[in-house]
């Protein structure tokens, strides 16, 4: 049984496409494929993406497409750049994995993990929306501290999500790999530059890319850019690359906006300005983008050793 | 020569493009004998040294859509890592072949063979096939690859042999010649695959409105290669010089009143039992399974029209059942006209040896039709049972 793509359609991820309104998944998406043309082959993660673009009989990929399973998209992307080698067809295309953040930081880590380590040619994408959202808000290793999701539900003894975000892009980077970036879908131009840097190295490729969910984070599908880019202001998603090991163009946040003005735009930290305790909570939470901001900028100066 | 070592070399003349494997007791000969082929530059293949079983699989399923032969090698709790990786494969229908060194499953560990690892899997969609000696399994390996690849199959194969009992033993093994191999052998030609050149989706969701169809599909797929298993063969035969047969072979079944059917290695210990029992005047027979899936419910039915009782052995349990094959054995003699009594044995488990003298007594239990305690097992150490609860 067959199905096809919408000739009609300008973009490689064709419209009609069953993600909700202000998905910051689905825009990630088709920047991606702005950036790196029709010269793909993908091989996408289950989750939200794959969920919205490929309900038989109808597909949204206008470029070759597989979806296998959860946890195995980085050897399933491994399998087919070592067949495009072997078949002698390795100018046809760049390998491109799309997963969401449950499928790479949590249970798509040891595949990930063998992909990189093999040096397969291949450039995984990480789109993170910062739980599993795809089975309705569950926490993940990539949700940020205090954030009040459905199995770290903020209550009397809980002010939500107990750990910070896990730093997969270091743990990428330290596999060796050439290129490590991480972007926003509020930054578009830098998504675009980055994803090309990733196509075009020879070997693995890591970026995350930070991509807002109005459903799972409780915001008006309006501000999803909004929200992104807050995010980025705040310094609580650091843009960076690391080039051969080297942590460069950190960029830079000229004036920082204080974490509230992030969190209070969003349902998941709304118990933060209710509850008591909840004022040391996000100073904390500022703290961290403090961190973050200082942190970087030394490590690309030299100053601290880049993990 | 060594088991592990005739498949490695079937291996290589089947020509797969994309090797992918994780060792594990006792699969590790067939991919470290591979491993050196590809080091020596006999076989031209990439190799991927995955970091599990699981994502051995998943290699093989992005290759293989992507239009590459592939293959892979595993057992017992390879195999069971494997489990969702095999349905996906099966439903993709992706013409991978991979060899399984039976073996038995944990807990307690245990490395030594029994069938448990490959009956687990038997829902997967996989085509199995059991085999009685190293030439079968050598053979085999070429002729998976054109079971699989048939363009009215499409489904994923294994070729079951008994870990250490066949892979760790050498045996005299018929080579099979290349230029032979070839011209029975194509190289892999799928109308479907991934390509920029003709961009496809796979791997697609699909509601209540169409999962049943796909599903439908799969399963005719299997009841197809029923055929398509026993053509292969004779045209093999044809090209070779040796035929092993269809779904099941029958042994010396002819006018006999109890046989045994079994799968796997021992069928040749049991053959030889069969021998002396008829040179002793009693009127015994043999029935090999060599497909366990798709299941040769008629081919089964057939052979066993005229006889009055059978035994199945079963190299596995399904715990608070009984054994696999003894259930389909069964059920396929429901719809039978003259149904023969059944006798189920489980024995072998976990490496435990079947000699010839265990099968004598099987066979007597058929012929004096005697009740069978503890739950069909067989060979169960009773004085183990008696220690423990000490």
């Amino acid at each position: 049984m067959q199905a096809k793509y919408d000739e009609g359609s300008i973009d490689l991820l064709a419209s009609g496409h069953k993600a909700c309104a202000g998905c910051g998944a689905a825009l990630t998406i088709q920047a991606i494929l702005r950036a790196t043309g029709a010269k793909v082959l993908v091989a996408n993660a289950t989750g939200c993406m794959e969920i919205i673009s490929s309900q038989y009989p109808q597909s949204a990929w206008k470029v070759p497409w597989i979806h296998s399973l959860f946890e195995n998209t980085a050897a399933v992307a491994s399998g087919i750049e070592v067949a495009l080698k072997a078949l002698g067809r390795s100018e046809e295309g760049k390998v491109v994995v799309i997963a969401g953040d449950g499928g790479t930081v949590d249970i798509g880590m040891q595949a990930i993990s063998g992909m990189l380590e093999r040096g397969h040619d291949v450039c995984y994408v990480c789109y993170d929306n910062e739980a599993y959202m795809n089975t309705g808000n569950q926490r993940s290793g990539s949700t940020p501290l205090d954030a009040s999701t459905t199995t770290s539900p903020f209550g009397k003894r809980s002010f939500g999500n107990d750990r910070p975000k896990k730093n997969m892009p270091a743990i990428a980077a330290a596999h060796g790999i050439p290129y490590v970036a991480t972007t926003s879908v509020g930054y578009p131009r830098d998504l675009t530059k980055k994803v090309q840097k990733g196509i075009s190295v020879s070997g693995p490729a890591y970026l995350q890319i930070h991509a807002p969910c109005n459903i799972g984070w409780g915001f008006d599908s309006a501000k999803t850019i909004e929200i992104a880019r807050l995010a980025v202001d705040t310094g609580l998603w650091m843009m960076y690359e690391i080039v051969n090991g080297e942590l460069v163009n950190v960029m830079k946040v000229r004036n920082q906006q204080p974490v509230e003005e992030y969190l209070k735009l969003q349902k998941r930290f709304a118990h933060l300005f209710k509850m008591p305790g909840g004022d040391a909570q996000i100073k904390l939470i500022q703290e961290l983008a403090n961190d973050n901001l200082k942190g970087y900028t030394q490590k690309e100066a030299g100053d601290i050793q880049t993990s | 020569m060594e088991g592990s070592h005739a498949i490695a070399l079937a291996v290589k003349a089947a020509r797969p493009n994309v090797v992918a494997a994780y060792p594990i007791t006792p699969q590790t000969h067939i991919v470290e004998d591979i491993s050196q082929l590809i080091a020596d530059g006999d076989l031209e293949a990439e190799y991927v040294k995955v970091e599990s079983e699981h994502s051995a699989m998943s290699v093989c399923i992005g290759a293989s859509a992507t239009g590459a032969r592939t293959y892979t090698a595993t057992t017992s709790q390879g195999l069971a890592l494997m489990h969702e990786v095999l349905f996906n494969a099966a439903g993709m229908r992706l013409p991978i072949a991979m060899t399984v060194a039976n073996r038995a499953l944990s807990a307690p560990l245990n490395i030594w063979n029994d069938h448990q690892d490959s009956i687990a899997e038997r829902d997967s969609g996989w085509i199995q096939i059991y085999v009685e000696d190293n030439t079968e399994a050598s053979d085999l390996t070429i002729q998976a690859y054109k079971i699989a690849e048939d363009k009215r199959i499409q489904v994923p194969i294994m070729v079951c042999m008994d870990g250490f009992t066949l892979t760790h033993t050498y045996e005299p093994v018929e080579l099979l010649d290349q230029d032979l191999v070839d011209d029975f052998l194509p190289p892999y030609a799928p109308t479907d695959y991934l390509t920029v050149d003709d961009p496809k989706t796979f791997g697609m969701f699909a509601d209540p409105n169409y999962y049943t169809e796909f599903r439908y599909q799969n399963h005719q797929a299997l009841e197809a290669a029923k055929t398509v298993i026993a053509e292969v063969s004779r045209e093999f035969g044809e090209v070779f010089g040796r035929d092993h047969g269809g779904l099941i072979e029958e042994y010396r079944c002819d006018g006999a009143e109890c046989v045994l059917m079994a799968m796997g290695s021992v069928v040749g210990t049991l053959k030889d039992t069969v021998d002396d029992l008829r040179d002793a005047g009693i009127r015994a027979g043999a029935i090999k399974l060599r497909s366990y899936r798709p299941f040769p419910a008629d081919d089964v039915r057939s052979a066993l029209a005229d006889i009055e009782a059978v035994g199945i052995l079963d190299k596995n349990i399904s715990l608070g059942s009984g054994g696999a094959l003894s259930a389909d054995v069964k059920s396929a003699l429901y719809r039978s006209k003259s149904t023969p009594k059944v006798f189920s044995f489980i024995a072998g488990l976990g490496g435990r040896d079947i000699p010839k003298g265990m099968f004598v007594k099987m066979f007597d239990c058929i012929r004096e039709n005697k009740k069978i305690s503890t739950s069909e097992f067989f060979d169960l150490r009773t004085e183990i049972l008696e220690f423990q609860e000490v």
